[in-house]
């Protein structure tokens, strides 16, 4: 591999930023942002949430309207995007048509300031880098789908840029490629050393390939953390909902004592973590797998009603209805499955649900 | 529900009532006036020009069409049998090849006086009997013939089984294969043939090496060919229509320039005016009395010039008349670029020149190859600047044109003329294909482009905005003088605004017998706009039927069909005239004379935009659409009306708009075509032209000019209020 481990990756840095279209469209909202070189940052969220605008603000394709944007240290709020050293691998890919699998990767670097014997060993090396050695003669429209996304990878890669941008790269293959790239793309980061900003609405997606996530609503950040502090610790109902599922239900604390709080939804207590509230109303998110259905009923446990029963293979789904409302549970058991119509008891697992402001 | 066998058989009914009413009812020959019914009060059943095809055989007369009733009962005698019997596909295309082949035969065999040819008369000794065209009977018969073989090429079980595709697909090819290729060919053999009628290669050659075709003069100071003319000036049209076409495209796409929607605009006026205008607008500039001719002339005391008249002249009308279309075509193109394409090689740090140098440019490559192709077939073909301002400088359209009205009348020249004009945009034509090569120019995949196009680099921006802004200007100067020069008296002699010509041209007068039309243009005026309205819907419905063929069936031989379709795109409106008047002069198609060929003409002329305009947006319907349709129990022909026609609305009021639009300002096939009772617009206009009465001439062409803004105008309002309800954009990702 003569692509060196990179020394160039650098951090980004929003600084109260903020994009407005035309006169009144406001795509992002004052936005603040710090991404540590060398890490893999997801901005996830529904479509129109502003996510892929901040992208293409760190590559110089929209100015931003209001605000800073620096890369490593230098301020590149005002620098188009040839003078920023950022590529990005488009969903699209927007391979060259005309141009061979070569030419494609070549491109960048002939405007780079590199001789043609270098520029042609560095863009051999970068397909060598995404398993395309010896496609370099073949027209974009001769490849897979696969291919054409390596291949933009490959040209994006070959400029050893300072940070590495990825727009929703995998939505354009089908469900089993789509595993195996986010993983040689992982690959290729931690190798590497790069520091990426990555655009995916597919929450799976960004569990699976992040250091850290960014979730965003309409046109704001609604929580910055790991995967995993995301997923068991989300902010709102909207985080919990949106990066997994959960089922939300009103409760309301009744004690809290030393930061753990008691609560109750009906006659069903539960305790957890008080997460610095303080008693009254609030929400209770709980992952479908948090939910427990027993056949017996124990001395603390809600009485529910099987609504449908759905064997999915590796696990079964259940929509259960209790006075409560209607919860979606998932049990690894298959052995024995309840059937719809069954009564069950139901309680939650011990750790895994949370408590959230009410919403 | 119907059984299968059942929901056929109305169609074979059908076409073998047809095939009945025409042999049994209609006259078998045709009549003057293919409109007119005076026949069925003037002898009709028993006078032998107007009878059916079965009293003539009984009366003893023609007796060589008495084998047409046997493939006539044969599909009488396959509806008998029924579809499930093995024999019914095999009797149904014996009976329509045969009948088909025998109609042809005896056309082609028996003419005006006796046997066509000599060696028939040899054979089977003399015949003192003779035919004319073919009428109503024969063309009712003929159809007949043709479809009953399609039915019996479906039941054999080809596309399916299905007998609207397949009929349809026969229907093309015969529509294509009389109206395209028997002219083209009748032309091939005139060039071929001696005065004294018999063939001779010599007589090609000797013709086609004349020195008025490829002599070398003006290299010396003389006069070039007109073969060598009209190449060097489609070649330089075509170039520099392209070159101005990306000029504007580019002004209208890739810069913050404000008023797009005035240079779109631009790009109807080429559709809308008479091609030879800009030629008299050019003579009112910078002829002899021109306006600028006598103030230059006043200012520098120079003697004025005939600068305009020859080479010079024709080319600005032709780039001012032809820019627009290159336009037209770019703008698609330009736009089409997909903008994460640049936006990718922006981020590959290529600066905003190298973008457009190494990526947009090279995928446009496709666009200025068709805009190139256009400007120059539409410079080879154009008739009317060479003619207005041609002076010396021969080329071939005009040269075809003097050879076959002139003194000269020779068909063979014409002919021979005629070819090389075809070779040279044939030429041209396959030389695009070769130029464009395998490379692929589409992007790859089309999902999630949201990007931006960027703003032209400044060291492209600045000229380019020089160059239009002059070549708008000076477009504009050029129209408004056309209006202008509509109300002058005479121009450059008496400088008085007056309504006189259109008073001339357009008067009328209320007596006692009501409205009467007495201005000189009313005449050719109507009888324009009843040929043009009655061609516009053929034009669409063929285009679109092929339209639907090529982009939603699979069948063999579907390339050549293609090109056979799209080659009289490729064929030069004069081209299309001579052959015309070669092949439908005589019988078994006797059209010269009236209006019906200038109907045929213009729909063979414009199809192959109703193609283009139907595959475009039949190629945006997914073809999930005819096959829920098809499951869910509707057959093709059901699918092609009840799902396929109603999304494609504005492609259909397009296709119509533009070849009623065309046909009112053709030119160069027309001149060919008409006739003293069929005298068309433009022919009338350039006949004022060639009278020196330019007065009228530019009055005319300025009221066709409204005339047709207004058809435009009311397309625009159909077309913005039809509502197909599709999704026009994609959702931001």
């Amino acid at each position: 591999m003569t692509i060196a481990t990179s020394s160039k990756a650098a951090s980004v840095t929003f600084r109260n930023v903020k994009k407005v279209y035309g006169r009144d469209v406001l795509a992002v909202d004052d936005i603040s942002l710090h991404i540590e070189p060398g890490k893999l940052v997801t901005l996830l969220g529904p479509s129109g949430c502003g996510k892929t605008t901040t992208l293409r603000m760190i590559a110089g394709l929209e100015m931003a309207t209001e605000g800073q944007i620096l890369i490593g240290d230098t301020d590149v709020t005002k620098l188009p995007a040839t003078d920023r050293d950022v590529s990005m691998v488009f969903q699209s890919y927007a391979l060259f048509p005309h141009m061979n699998v070569l030419e494609n990767v070549s491109y960048g670097l002939k405007f780079s300031g590199f001789n043609k014997a270098e520029t042609r060993e560095r863009a051999l090396a970068g397909l060598d880098l995404v398993g395309l050695n010896g496609y370099g003669d073949r027209l974009p429209s001769e490849l897979s789908g696969g291919q054409q996304q390596r291949v933009a990878v490959a040209r994006a890669l070959v400029l050893e840029p300072q940070v590495l941008l990825f727009d929703e790269p995998l939505s354009n293959l089908d469900a089993k490629l789509r595993r195996q790239v986010r993983e040689e793309i992982r690959d290729i980061q931690q190798n590497l050393g790069l520091t990426v900003v990555y655009v995916t609405h597919d929450q799976e997606e960004a569990l699976a390939v992040s250091d850290r996530i960014v979730v965003m609503r309409n046109a704001q950040i609604a929580q910055e953390g790991s995967p995993r502090d995301l997923y068991e610790l989300p902010n709102d109902a909207f985080v919990a909902d949106f990066i997994g599922e959960a089922n939300l239900m009103p409760c309301s604390i009744e004690s809290v004592d030393n930061d753990v709080a008691t609560i109750s939804i009906g006659s069903y207590r539960h305790r957890l973590p008080a997460r610095g509230m303080a008693p009254g109303a609030a929400t209770l998110a709980v992952r479908p797998s948090r939910v427990e259905l027993k056949a017996d009923m124990s001395e603390n446990s809600m009485t529910a009603k099987v609504v449908k029963a759905t064997y999915v293979g590796s696990h079964m789904e259940y929509t259960v209805e209790t006075e409560s409302g209607t919860l979606f549970a998932v049990s690894g058991n298959v052995s024995s499955i309840f059937e719809a119509g069954a009564s069950v008891a139901m309680n939650f697992a011990e750790s895994g649900p949370v408590l959230l402001p009410k919403s | 529900m119907q059984s299968p066998s059942k929901k056929t058989f109305p169609v074979l009914i059908f076409w073998i009532i047809v095939g009945w009413v025409g042999f049994l009812i209609l006259p078998w020959y045709g009549i003057e006036d293919f409109w007119t019914f005076e026949w069925l009060v003037d002898g009709y059943p028993l006078d032998s020009d107007y009878a059916p095809g079965i009293f003539l055989i009984a009366q003893g007369e023609k007796l060589w069409l008495t084998p047409l009733l046997l493939p006539l009962i044969g599909g009488l005698f396959a509806y008998r049998l029924g579809k499930e019997h093995a024999l019914y596909a095999n009797i149904l295309i014996l009976a329509g090849a045969f009948g088909f082949a025998w109609l042809i035969a005896q056309g082609f065999g028996i003419g005006l006086r006796g046997w066509s040819y000599d060696w028939l008369e040899a054979i089977f000794g003399p015949l003192d009997d003779r035919q004319f065209g073919m009428g109503y009977g024969a063309m009712l018969v003929s159809a007949c013939f043709l479809f009953l073989l399609t039915q019996g090429i479906a039941a054999r079980g080809a596309v399916n089984g299905d007998v609207f595709v397949v009929s349809s697909i026969g229907f093309v090819i015969a529509v294509v294969g009389v109206f395209v290729f028997f002219p083209i060919a009748r032309m091939l053999i005139a060039a071929f043939i001696t005065e004294e009628g018999s063939y001779s290669v010599s007589v090609f050659f000797s013709k086609f090496l004349s020195n008025r075709l490829w002599g070398l003069g003006c290299l010396s100071g003389g006069k070039c060919g007109a073969a060598w003319n009209s190449l060097a000036l489609a070649v330089l049209v075509g170039f520099l229509t392209t070159v101005l076409g990306l000029v504007f495209a580019l002004v209208v796409t890739r810069s913050g320039f404000r008023h797009k929607r005035l240079l779109r605009a631009l790009t109807v006026l080429p559709i809308i005016t008479p091609p030879f205008v800009i030629g008299l607008a050019l003579i009112l500039l910078f002829g002899l009395s021109g306006s600028v001719t006598v103030w230059v002339s006043d200012l520098f005391g120079i003697q004025p010039t005939r600068w305009v008249y020859g080479m010079p002249g024709v080319l600005i009308a032709q780039l001012l008349a032809f820019t627009p279309i290159a336009f037209l075509v770019l703008i698609g193109v330009v736009e089409g670029v997909s903008p994460s394409m640049e936006e990718a090689a922006q981020t590959l740090r290529a600066s905003k020149w190298q973008v457009f140098r190494t990526v947009s440019l090279p995928l446009m490559r496709p666009g200025l190859a068709n805009a190139f192709l256009l400007g120059f077939i539409e410079s080879m073909a154009d008739f009317g600047n060479p003619l207005v301002l041609g002076g010396n400088f021969d080329v071939l359209s005009t040269e075809i044109f003097f050879a076959i009205v002139g003194a000269q009348y020779d068909q063979g020249r014409a002919a021979v003329l005629a070819i090389v004009l075809l070779a040279f945009t044939l030429s041209a034509f396959y030389a695009q294909r070769f130029w464009l090569g395998k490379k692929s120019y589409t992007t790859v995949s089309g999902k999630g482009d949201s990007g931006i196009h960027p703003h032209m680099p400044n060291r492209l921006a600045i000229p380019v905005f020089i160059s239009a802004g002059v070549w708008a200007l000076f477009t504009i100067v050029i129209y408004v003088m056309i209006v202008y020069g509509s109300f002058v008296e005479l121009w450059g002699v008496n400088d008085t605004l007056t309504f006189k010509h259109y008073v001339t041209a357009f008067s009328v007068r209320m007596d006692a017998e009501g409205l009467r039309w007495t201005g000189s243009a009313w005449n050719s005026f109507w009888t324009t706009v009843q040929i043009a309205a009655l061609a516009a819907p053929l034009t669409a419905a063929v285009g679109l039927i092929t339209a639907y063929l090529l982009t939603r069936q699979t069948f063999i031989g579907k390339n050549a069909f293609e090109f056979g379709t799209m080659l009289s795109f490729a064929i030069p409106g004069t081209v299309i005239g001579v052959s015309y008047i070669l092949a439908f002069n005589v019988p078994p198609i006797e059209l010269t004379g009236t209006g019906v060929i200038l109907i045929v003409s213009f729909i063979f002329r414009n199809m192959p935009v109703g193609v283009r305009a139907g595959i475009a947006s039949m190629s945006q319907l997914d073809k999930s659409l005819d096959e829920s349709s098809l499951t869910l129990g509707a057959n093709s022909a059901q699918t092609f009306r009840l799902v396929i026609l109603p999304l494609l609305r504005p492609a259909i009021l397009a296709a119509l708009v533009y070849s009623f639009v065309r046909a009112m300002t053709a030119i160069s096939a027309v001149i060919f075509l008409v006739s003293a009772e069929y005298d068309m617009a433009t022919s009338y206009i350039i006949g004022r032209v060639e009278n020196n009465d330019y007065g009228l001439a530019i009055a005319y062409s300025t009221a066709l000019i409204f005339v047709m803004l207004l058809a435009i105008a009311i397309l625009q309002l159909a077309v913005g209020k039809t509502n197909i309800g599709r999704r026009m954009s994609q959702p931001k990702p």
